[in-house]
């Protein structure tokens, strides 16, 4: 038993250890001027997928179930976010503070939704939880794609389908249906998106680590099992999907803030798929396996672009060629016997 | 009257959804994998289509049956390259593979033929006086040969379908494999060539629901699939995913509430009906309107 735990926290100072050595040389990089503008102009979004790749590997991975809305909650901390940093933009100088303020916001909204999702959803089992996850995500997508919401002295109008905002003048339009958000302040940097991805670790480790996160993987492993031991299935469900709603919330946020205009088709179906993937290759419930995948497959396109029209054909290449080294025989052979002789225990 | 036109425009959308979602929902009844390339063997089958007409300007039927053959054969080489070889991985690991078929599909069809839309020519035109449909009621009801068509060729492949898989050979094979894969190759079986045939089949209908779609809604790019292809795996969990007779249902389901939800609540907002309907359908029966419910055994 204290083998297993040193080995899980052993897991876990290795993760931050290198998400620490990699903040420091690309800051350092950056500060240098030694990194193209190509990358320089990735590093938030990076900190952003990789945000949402740990929190849907805690649905996916740590819980076991299937989601394939997790860039819907990304879209409800995206414009909330957005909101809150222009809501605060004459209130709040510092810029920092307003950006934490959006994250926060983004985090609470997209908790709440995750709430209200996860109340039917976490009911359903497999494939038919998985297909409920896309439906809400296409849903909230509509919806905000449907949204105008506007800020003047009175204080927020809303209105859904048309623009039937009655403002008073000097009021502004935040959110313009299709149009989304436009002339946002650029206000992320990469310094707090570090900072997110730390948080977003610590709090799952210490979640995974704690009597709760046993429960969550008791259920992923057995949950009539679980149930009969008497681990309130729903409720530990609900706690490891609200957790991973909220951290997508604050990474959409971020994500938001990084560009000066954000529409709700951003945050589609293909979306979610791509953190999805990022999760997978990285490899389920290996947090450090989904930052790795999440910042080389987010880098990966840009860094095809030599190859101008021919990348995302590469791109496509690589995922399923790496997918089917990953599950060949011969392959899954070699890393269970290099397991075995490693002392470990093999599954 | 135009109640009327618009159920007739759903059941026709809802035949399109139901033909695509029987590609979904026999693949995954075999092989238990979400096939999301699915939509993209639609997008493959309406360009065969196309070029057949516009280069080659062979007959409409000649067409579709070339269609057809492309997209089948597509269909068993993507699952002997991708598919076979992870028989044994976790059907996540299928699921990633599934999409990066689906992007690589996509991407060809994008190198191949750009994004620029094409124009799908309408085959169901009357030759001698060029009408596209039939008038009814002094001109109240208008109901296109394409929704006509689309109807009865959903029915027909309904019919046929279910002949062949409470019938013949292959048939039986299939609901055997379905049901238990070891237990089935233990009666000889050959389970490889059961699961290749059901990929064919589902391709094969694939290429014909793409004509289908692209008749009825004629702009042809490189992502044409891919919401239809989301709606019809929609549509086959709504019917109970694994049931034939479930994809016909939900799919005209589908298409009928998609189609009236536009026409009288709102057409920027008729996908989340869509999908909220699906939900409440999911809470009230889990497993789909026709689905079988699996008892849980410890």
């Amino acid at each position: 038993m204290k083998n297993k735990l040193s080995k899980a926290s052993r897991r876990a100072f290795l993760t931050c250890a290198v998400v620490v050595a990699a903040f420091v040389a690309l800051q350092s990089l950056a500060s240098a001027g030694a990194m193209s503008s190509m990358l320089r102009g990735l590093l938030v979004p990076i900190c952003a997928y990789v945000v949402m790749a740990i929190s849907l590997n805690l649905t996916v991975g740590v819980l076991g179930e299937l989601s394939l809305g997790h860039a819907g909650f990304m879209s409800v901390g995206a414009f909330t976010g957005v909101t809150a940093a222009a809501a605060l933009q004459n209130l709040v100088a510092s810029k920092e503070l307003r950006l934490i303020a959006a994250l926060l916001v983004g985090a609470i909204f997209a908790g709440i939704v995750g709430f209200l999702v996860g109340i039917p959803v976490l009911r359903l089992n497999g494939d038919y939880l998985a297909i409920v996850t896309l439906a809400f995500g296409e849903i909230i997508k509509s919806v905000f794609n449907n949204l105008y919401l506007g800020l003047d002295g009175h204080g927020f109008h809303l209105s859904l389908l048309d623009n039937k905002l009655r403002m008073e003048e000097g009021g502004r339009l935040i959110i313009g249906g299709p149009m989304g958000v436009g002339g946002i302040q650029k206000i992320a940097n990469f310094a707090t998106g570090f900072a997110l991805i730390m948080l977003c670790l610590v709090v799952i480790f210490n979640l995974v680590n704690s009597r709760a996160g046993r429960a969550i993987m008791a259920i992923r492993d057995n949950r009539i099992a679980a149930e009969s031991v008497g681990i309130p299935v729903t409720k530990y469900k609900m706690t490891a999907f609200v957790t991973s709603a909220a951290m997508a919330g604050a990474a959409g946020a971020l994500f938001a803030l990084n560009f000066s205009t954000i529409v709700a088709n951003k945050f589609d179906f293909n979306t979610s798929i791509l953190v999805l993937v990022f999760v997978v290759l990285g490899g389920l419930g290996n947090m450090l396996g989904s930052i790795v995948a999440a910042a080389a497959l987010t880098v990966l396109p840009e860094a095809l672009r030599q190859f101008a029209d021919y990348r995302m054909l590469v791109y496509a290449i690589v995922l399923i060629a790496v997918m089917l080294l990953r599950n060949s025989p011969g392959i899954r052979a070699f890393t269970e016997r290099a397991r075995i002789r490693k002392g470990g225990e093999a599954e | 009257m135009s109640f009327l036109n618009s159920l007739i425009s759903g059941i026709s959308l809802g035949s399109i959804y139901a033909i695509i979602a029987l590609g979904y929902t026999m693949v995954y009844g075999i092989a238990k994998m979400l096939n999301f390339a699915h939509g993209d063997v639609i997008m493959v089958g309406a360009y065969v289509c196309f070029f057949a007409v516009s280069r080659f300007s062979l007959p409409p039927l000649l067409d579709v049956l070339l269609a057809v053959v492309v997209c089948t054969c597509l269909g068993m080489t993507i699952e002997k390259l991708a598919y076979a070889p992870l028989r044994a991985a976790p059907s996540l690991a299928v699921l990633i593979t599934a999409i990066g078929v689906s992007y690589f599909l996509q991407n060809a069809a994008l190198l191949l033929w750009t994004p620029n839309p094409k124009v799908f020519p309408n085959f169901f035109t009357h030759k001698a006086t060029g009408q596209t449909g039939v008038v009814l009621f002094d001109g109240a009801l208008r109901v296109s040969y394409v929704t006509l068509v689309t109807i009865l060729v959903c029915l027909a492949i309904m019919a046929v379908l279910t002949v062949f898989i409470s019938n013949s050979k292959l048939g039986k094979a299939m609901r055997a494999v379905s049901e238990d894969k070891d237990a089935a190759r233990l009666m000889g079986i050959n389970v490889n060539t059961t699961i290749s045939a059901t990929f064919a089949i589902g391709s094969g209908l694939a290429a014909i629901a793409g004509v289908l779609l692209c008749s009825a809604y004629p702009t042809l790019v490189p992502t044409t699939g891919s919401m239809p292809g989301i709606k019809a795996f929609t549509a086959a969990v709504f019917g109970g995913i694994g049931s034939i007779p479930g994809a016909l249902l939900g799919g005209l389901m589908l298409g009928v509430i998609e189609i009236l939800a536009k026409a009288y609540i709102s057409t920027q907002l008729s996908d989340a009906v869509v999908f909220g309907v699906l939900i409440v359908v999911l809470l009230v029966k889990p497993t789909g309107l026709l689905g079988k419910v699996v008892r849980e055994k410890v």
